[in-house]
């Protein structure tokens, strides 16, 4: 996935289209991480004087939910489900056995390649799932998921 | 004449590899200068036959499974496109046993049109049910659903045709028709699959609703994890604007109604309902405390309709068929057909619809086939990370409502998920305290605050530290989240650990397994 590097002008163009939407703060947040790979700093200040709101209501919404990040997204990220259907086809040993090829660990930030547990891609009968820079792969393997 | 070659567009098909199986039929006819049209359908829910190539032949629809690229070649080889022999030849589709004894309702077109084709959508009963609802009365519609016996799938199992009620009698300048598509629940998929090939259906659902109760604006909260759904269902509400199915005139009649699709964003608690009003609102998603029902008081304060993509997908069979027939299949309270998600460590795992009342030894031996390892099956989740685990020795319970309930457990979104005999069980009433604490909202100490006890207590116990006292203390705990949450995450996530213990006392007894 290929993302702009931040910048404010990017961020109103990206942030105007959405004058009208009821409710926008999320949709702001997650258009803005979905152009630049993550939140920058400033966007908060930036969403609550677009729409008129607290930036700490922008604030609260940025960190409350997991997809949101504050850090720049990795060149490569590696999310491995680890809820209960994949745990019962061995995702646990998966995690352990991706952490250990690439001497990394599990949600931790990096800047290369990221491992991040994830819950459930709906992809429960042909696990353990992953996604791969938003490729689903099913039968996960270490082989599979580092490919 | 171009043969018609249907390969799975699914996610799940994708995921091991629907897309070169697709790309290689196609190269291989024009190589060989054969004629074929290839169509992407959905899956038909037997994922483990995936990828499912399905050949049309004069004899009807053959299926070829499951196709691996390398075996492309060979399949032109046997002549497929004339249903030749071939050691992955299945026969007709429809008379695989693992089809033939599902009662498709719901899931009547999943698997068998193009999902983006509205005149396949059309020609397989499509938009009957809608347009009868746009000749009939609020009041009638609801009469319909409420006769039909439908109950939300989305887990709590309350009744459709009441809920629409309250919004139909509740008057305000604007009502909202929200669908639940945020699917959290490990072990089910049956609202993705759903989406991503037969959409149509949900909005002719949602669109049913809305001319129901009054509503012209609604939304689909879909969780980010779904990337091919959240694609499929935009395109497919472009074309339903554009061909006049939504808007400001549907199918002609003076109903309006907008859709729109919000993604979610990775929390598991905005799949409880209030939480995805807040999160539609474009808040953190705590939990609201009720009342107000959302029925009267919903997003942004108005009368709205809440419910799971199933729910709603289930109406459009009803207004067409009408509510007896619906209401004929079932047992007791739980009426009509469930769509059963067979997941985990299964042999013959994918979507299995069928009246409720079948047993859950039916559902994972004779379609599921016990484990996908071969080994001993021991341990049986149903109902996702909030239903209670089962043992082998309850495969005779009956799957509905209350028989699930009455064995200590909950049908939820129906998802059953099988573990072989390495599971451990401790180990799982410890993630199920640890998701909790995870994801919990926040707004009630128990559940805050709880899980992250629980999950430490359950640690000890493993680890063989004061076992007595700590699995007393454990189950205290477990009393007062399920007495002081707010909503069923921090409610009902003693159920697990309690059915855990309950069910599998051998696995805390202190002395890790393993
Ligand atoms: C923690 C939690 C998560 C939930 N997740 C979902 C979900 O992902 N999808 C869903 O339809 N309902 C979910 N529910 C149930 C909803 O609150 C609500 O009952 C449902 O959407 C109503 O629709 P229905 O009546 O058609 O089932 C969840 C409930 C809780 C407490
Ligand atoms: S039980 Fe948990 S998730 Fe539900 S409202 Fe309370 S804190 Fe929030
Ligand atoms: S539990 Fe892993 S994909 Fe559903």
């Amino acid at each position: 996935m290929s993302y702009l590097s931040w910048s404010i002008e990017e961020a109103t163009r990206v942030l105007t289209p959405l004058k009208n939407v009821q409710g926008p703060v999320l949709i702001a947040l997650q258009a803005i991480q979905e152009r630049f790979g993550y939140v920058h700093d400033d966007a908060v200040a930036l969403i609550a004087e677009t729409f008129n709101v607290s930036r700490a209501d922008v604030h609260g919404v940025l960190t409350y939910y997991h997809d949101l990040r504050t850090t720049p997204s990795p060149d490569r990220c590696i999310q491995i489900c680890v809820a209960e259907a994949c745990q019962s086809v061995g995702s646990r040993d998966l995690v352990a056995a991706v952490e250990k090829k690439l001497g990394k660990k599990i949600d931790q930030t990096y800047s290369d390649v990221e491992i991040k547990s994830a819950y459930c891609f709906g992809n429960c009968a042909l696990g353990p799932a992953a996604m791969v820079d938003g490729q689903l792969i099913g039968r996960a393997s270490v082989e599979k998921v580092t490919a | 004449m171009s043969t018609i070659i249907y390969v799975p567009s699914d996610s799940a098909a994708i995921s091991i590899g629907a897309d070169q199986v697709a790309a290689l039929i196609a190269q291989e006819a024009i190589k060989r200068s054969l004629d074929v049209t290839i169509i992407r359908n959905g899956t038909r829910g037997a994922l483990w036959l995936e990828t499912l190539v399905e050949v049309v032949t004069p004899q009807g629809r053959i299926a070829y499974g499951p196709v691996q690229p390398e075996d492309v070649s060979s399949l032109y080889e046997s002549d497929f496109l004339l249903g030749g022999a071939h050691p992955l030849a299945l026969g007709a589709t429809d008379e695989i046993a693992w089809f033939a004894g599902q009662d498709r309702v719901t899931y009547k077109r999943v698997g068998i049109i193009d999902p983006l084709s509205l005149q396949d959508y059309e020609s397989h009963g499509g938009l009957v049910g809608l347009r009868k609802a746009i000749t009939q009365s609020g009041s009638e519609i609801v009469a319909e659903v409420t006769a039909s016996g439908l109950r939300g799938r989305g887990g709590a199992g309350f009744p459709a045709g009441i809920k629409w009620k309250t919004v139909l009698d509740t008057q305000a300048d604007q009502k909202y028709v929200c669908c639940n598509a945020d699917e959290g629940d490990s072990g089910t998929f049956a609202d993705r699959i759903l989406i991503e090939a037969d959409p149509f259906t949900l909005i002719e659902g949602m669109t049913i609703a809305a001319v129901a109760v009054g509503a012209t604006e609604g939304f689909v909260y879909l969780r980010s994890e779904y990337p091919t759904a959240i694609t499929r269902l935009r395109d497919a509400i472009e074309i339903a604007k554009s061909a006049g199915v939504l808007g400001s005139s549907v199918l002609g009649s003076a109903h309006a109604f907008n859709l729109e699709v919000r993604v979610g964003a990775g929390s598991y608690v905005c799949g409880e309902e209030t939480a995805m009003l807040e999160s539609l609102e474009g808040k953190r998603g705590v939990v609201r405390s009720k009342p107000p029902l959302p029925a009267i008081a919903g997003l942004f304060g108005k009368p709205t309709i809440i419910n799971n993509v199933i729910t709603l997908a289930s109406v459009p069979a009803i207004l067409a068929d009408g509510a007896a027939a619906y209401a004929a299949r079932g047992t007791g309270r739980s009426l009509g057909t469930q769509v059963f998600q067979l997941a985990g460590n299964i042999a013959r795992g994918g979507i299995i619809e069928t009246a409720f009342g079948i047993t859950l030894e039916t559902l994972v031996k004779t379609f599921g086939g016990g484990t996908l390892s071969g080994k001993p099956l021991r341990a049986i989740q149903i109902g996702g990370p909030l239903g209670a685990y089962f043992n082998s020795s309850q495969l005779n319970v009956s799957m509905d409502y209350e028989s699930l309930a009455a064995a200590g457990g909950m049908l939820g979104h129906g998802g059953v998920v099988l573990f072989d005999d390495n599971v451990d069980l401790a180990q799982q009433a410890k993630f199920a305290m640890e998701f909790c604490a995870l994801e919990s909202c926040g707004k009630c100490t128990p559940c805050r605050l709880g899980s992250t006890r629980g999950a430490e207590t359950i640690e000890k116990i493993i680890s063989g530290v004061d076992v007595p006292a700590n699995k007393l203390l454990l189950l205290d705990l477990c009393e007062v989240m399920t007495d002081g949450s707010l909503c069923a995450m921090g409610g009902l996530t003693p159920l697990p650990v309690k059915s855990a213990m309950n069910n599998f006392p051998e696995d805390f007894t202190g002395g890790a397994k393993k």
